[in-house]
């Protein structure tokens, strides 16, 4: 191994402190050494946006940093968005019913990513949506489910849905 | 079809674990003791691969093992992966070997596997693994290859022609000889790489207790990579077992059995430790198959009515270094080109080159698109010279629905006649064009051009076998629990199969499709399968489930109705219990009925059924089931910048009976946008030493969300009569008119400059340069 420093990081909730080599990425670290593997590895350039997590309620590409650098921060994964293990957030169970993913592996990310925009724009335009999803890559969807969800997500959470932390964040 | 055949709703089976981040993908699985692969790959097109040193690597902290193929071919029965299909038109046997011998033929070849503790010092390790190349000369274009004196993409090979056969009917020379107007086109088309969000991996486990060799893979085709090992490695078929987690994406490059799957299964076994190997990106575009350059040379003949009276022509086929499926590629596109309409006469020649590039192999719609380009272009050139509508020319010349079925003078590659079992055509192409606004877009055209606004629209027809068959294996059980278990030698790619096979299950056996579980992808779980691909699974899966169902339940309703001394046709199953009509206190559990004849020991079973509560069927279907449709695309084109943007796309379909429009709108949707990728953005790029030049998704354009246009579906049903189900495959038709029509539009909205369009994609400086080289009539 080589060289390795101490971290201290809260992921969905929970404070973990850890070892990790300093050439870990961060996507790394919370798939292998963390076994949070709902955070997908689609091209390790930051291209697809596949690996997005929230750092401090941030949208970040989780193989461009390394795992030291989340040091003291707050990190929400796919597997924090849910409230709980009976019921998803209202943008999960958007994309569900607008048929937003197909074989789903690009999903993680795009939940992730559109968390942070609905939060910073709750009453977005089509178009807004769609540049908004432009740093994310899909090849089976063709997007309009995607687009349609979470417009349809924005809706939701405008009625209502209450005790959602649209930072992601939640306790578990 | 009244009867219901499919239990579906607005949900998905595969949805909450993918939504949670709970699924399990091959890079999630992990197990104790598990290494990590990392392939050194060759850097050069073509190199005669001298000593490799392995020492500096090999002695690296971490590292368990360097291996070459010296070192493997001991524990290898057969030197090559042989997979391609058969074939009489090869003239070299081209099949590859699980690692390079002395000699590379494409950048991205593995020579040698890395294999450590973690990833990470495994790929410390690949960097000080030495190789000494001596660089060959290299070919790239696949014109070039078949030239007279070019190099040859393998050392000692008498030319670089793969493969060469004739397609054809009628009497061709005399079609043109009589022809009124004949006019011929130089068309060149790329398609790139699938590009599965997810790449590809393996992870190979040996258990020493029951000498089991488990290969987790992200295949599309379980049973055939099995089939490939089992012989490679000369193990007992009871002794390997290959199985699929969830698959992030396949479009085709996962269907093809990789010499990574081989190394990885080897090495477990020598190592004695689970070893893994994940694909990153840059490895799929240099070393995952994709489809490339097809260069078509063609003619039509019409006559004065622009009526076609024939086609004729050749293609050469980029088939790059080795053959990792086979022949059928060019050999779909020849064969489609001509179904959609009444084409008298017809004559092909097809060849295929070797190049020193990563092998060719089937992407979403495999052949069609540019089967269907080539066709669409010729009847758009039709229509210029002609001065006719281009909806017209094809009204005069698409197959009527009142010849239904109609039989087409070719046979398919199993010797199967092709019989385009049911549709109408014109019906589809007209309901495209209606909606799309067709007969008043001149008028629109011409006021936007009077604001400077170049806008254009554009139409393709397109005709896709789908369901390929000969079978899919389903077998249907219900448990002791009354739980619906449905098993598939099928392979969910995130097409929805699971869904589909449950709903189909759950409409013959009590309707709640909660209490179906799916298991595709398994060859230890049945014992045949042909996996995913040729947009198949519903035809052919669907099938067999939909029959296999029937049995269980008429069996259950038998067995039902002798625990409750009841007639069987006086019940029925309502979710998990078999009651006696409008007597629901009269009932008797699934499970139980199941229970009933898992036997016990001297009873005999009630009924003198036969024992457990299962079916398994293969129905075989030879024929394929043709989808049609019609795309119609609006765009507007810059001529300052020659971006394009497409403002509105129409898809008329018709895959047969629909069983859920969810997942059918899907499918057409995100094979629509692969279409529009293929029509402008994706170009896998080679130099001319064939040095791949795009090997990242910055580099190579992926369609986004912001490029995508507002999209009408139309839906025809015309049942195939080849199935019980009355279904068509629909997972490649979006992907095959895009590019077709959107450069019919492109070439439309640049009419005032006399451009003309032979080629896909199309970029903006191109059509730039097509703009300057203003109202000739030059082509690019």
């Amino acid at each position: 191994m080589g060289e390795t420093r101490k971290l201290s990081v809260t992921v969905n909730g929970t404070p973990y402190e850890e070892v990790v080599e300093v050439r870990l990425t961060l996507a790394d670290f919370l798939r292998q050494q963390l076994a949070l593997t709902g955070t997908h590895l689609g091209c390790e350039h930051g291209v697809c946006g596949a690996c997005t997590v929230l750092v401090d309620g941030r949208s970040a590409r989780s193989c461009l940093m390394l795992a030291v650098q989340v040091n003291g921060r707050e990190i929400t994964t796919i597997e924090g968005i849910a409230p709980s293990d009976e019921e998803l957030h209202p943008l999960q169970q958007a994309f569900a019913d607008n048929h937003g993913l197909q074989c789903g592996f690009c999903t993680p990310g795009m939940l992730t990513t559109m968390v942070e925009f609905l939060r910073d724009n709750p009453a977005p335009s089509e178009r807004q949506v769609q540049e908004a999803l432009s740093g994310n890559l899909c090849r089976c969807t063709g997007y309009q489910g995607v687009v349609a969800a979470v417009l349809d997500a924005a809706k939701r959470l405008g009625d209502g849905a209450k005790g959602v932390a649209m930072d992601g964040g939640k306790a578990r | 079809m009244s009867e219901k055949i499919a239990t579906t709703g607005a949900k998905r089976l595969e949805d909450p674990a993918l939504l949670r981040g709970e699924a399990r993908f091959i890079d999630d699985i992990a197990v104790p003791g598990m290494l990590h692969a990392a392939f050194v790959r060759s850097p050069h097109g073509h190199a005669a691969i001298g000593a490799i040193d392995k020492t500096a690597a090999a002695a690296l902290a971490g590292v368990r093992a360097v291996f070459t193929l010296d070192d493997l071919m001991p524990h290898f029965k057969t030197e090559r992966l042989v997979v391609g299909l058969p074939s009489p038109s090869y003239k070299q046997d081209r099949s590859r070997p699980a690692l390079c011998g002395d000699e590379t033929v494409h950048v991205g070849e593995p020579i040698a596997v890395v294999i450590a503790e973690s990833r990470y010092i495994a790929e410390d390790a690949m960097a000080l693994v030495g190789v000494d190349y001596d660089v060959l000369p290299a070919i790239s274009d696949c014109r070039d290859a078949l030239a007279d004196g070019a190099p040859t993409a393998h050392r000692g090979a008498p030319d670089n022609l793969l493969a060469e056969f004739d397609m054809g009917y009628g009497d061709v020379d005399a079609a043109f000889a009589g022809a009124a107007h004949v006019f011929a086109e130089s068309i060149w088309q790329h398609r790139g790489g699938s590009h599965s969000i997810e790449c590809r991996g393996s992870v190979a486990i040996h258990d020493p207790m029951n000498d089991l060799l488990t290969l987790w893979s992200s295949t599309q085709m379980p049973h055939s990579t099995m089939r490939t090992l089992v012989e490679m490695l000369g193990r007992d078929e009871s002794r390997m077992r290959v199985v699929t987690p969830e698959i992030g994406g396949g479009f085709g490059p996962k269907l093809v059995v990789y010499p990574e799957d081989a190394v990885v299964s080897v090495a477990a076994l020598l190592l004695g430790r689970p070893v893994k190997w994940i694909e990153d990106r840059r490895e799929h575009f240099i070393a995952t198959t994709q489809e490339r350059d097809q260069y078509w040379e063609v003619e039509i003949a019409v006559d004065g009515e622009a009526r076609i009276l024939g086609v004729r022509g050749s293609i050469i086929h980029d088939h790059g270094a080795y053959t990792a499926r086979g022949v059928n590629i060019p050999q779909n596109s020849a064969e489609s080109l001509t179904l959609l309409y009444e084409v008298p006469a017809f004559e092909m020649n097809i060849r295929l080159a070797l190049t020193n590039k990563v092998p060719v192999t089937p992407v979403r719609g495999a052949g069609h698109p540019q089967a269907t380009f080539t066709m669409e272009r010729l009847l758009d050139r039709v229509a210029r010279e002609l001065g006719l509508d281009r909806a017209e020319v094809r009204r005069r010349n698409l197959i009527g629905p009142e010849k239904m079925p109609y039989e087409k003078p070719l046979k398919a590659r199993g010797g199967a006649p092709i019989l385009l079992d049911s549709g109408d055509y014109p019906k589809c192409q007209q309901s495209a064009i209606e909606k799309a606004g067709w007969d008043d877009f001149p008028a629109r055209q011409r006021a936007e051009r009077t604001q400077g606004r170049y806008i254009g629209i554009g139409l393709a027809n397109f005709v896709k076998g789908t369901g390929r068959g000969p079978f899919e294996a389903v077998t249907v059980r219900v448990g002791p629990s009354g739980k619906i278990h449905v098993i598939s030698g099928a392979t969910a790619i995130g097409q929805g199969t699971k869904t589909m096979l449950a709903g189909i299950v759950a409409a013959q056996l009590g309707g709640d499709i909660d209490n179906v579980t799916v298991t595709t992808g398994d060859t230890g779980a049945i014992a045949l399968g042909l996996g995913t691909s040729n947009s198949r699974l519903t035809v052919t899966a669907g099938s067999s489930a939909h029959i296999a169902a029937k049995k269980v339940r008429d069996k259950a309703l038998d067995v039902a109705a002798h625990l409750l001394e009841s007639s069987s046709h006086d019940l029925e199953i309502v979710g998990r219990e078999v009651r006696v009509k409008g007597v629901p206190d009269m009932k008797v559990g699934l499970g139980q009925v199941a229970h009933a004849v898992a036997g016990s020991p001297g009873y005999a079973l009630p009924g003198g059924v036969e024992p457990g509560m299962e079916a398994t069927e293969h129905l075989v279907i030879d024929k394929t089931a043709y989808a049609n449709g019609t795309a119609v695309a609006e765009v507007e084109v810059d001529i300052e910048t020659g971006g394009v943007r497409i403002l509105n796309y129409v898809l008329a379909h018709d895959c047969g009976r629909v069983l859920d429009p969810m997942i059918v709108d899907g499918q057409l949707i995100g094979g629509t946008a692969h279409g529009i990728g293929n029509a402008l953005y994706e170009w896998m790029m080679f130099d001319d030493g064939a040095q791949p030049l795009t090997t990242n998704l910055a580099d190579y354009l992926l369609v986004t969300a912001p490029e995508m246009p507002p999209i009408d579906l139309i839906r025809h049903e015309s049942p195939s009569p080849l199935n019980p189900l009355g279904v068509k495959g629909v997972g490649e038709c979006g992907v095959v008119p895009a590019p077709a029509a959107i450069i019919s539009a492109i070439e439309d909205a640049l009419s005032p400059f006399g451009v003309h369009i032979s080629r896909a994609p199309i970029t903006p400086p191109q059509i730039v340069a097509l703009i300057a080289a203003g109202g000739d009539g030059k082509t690019v």
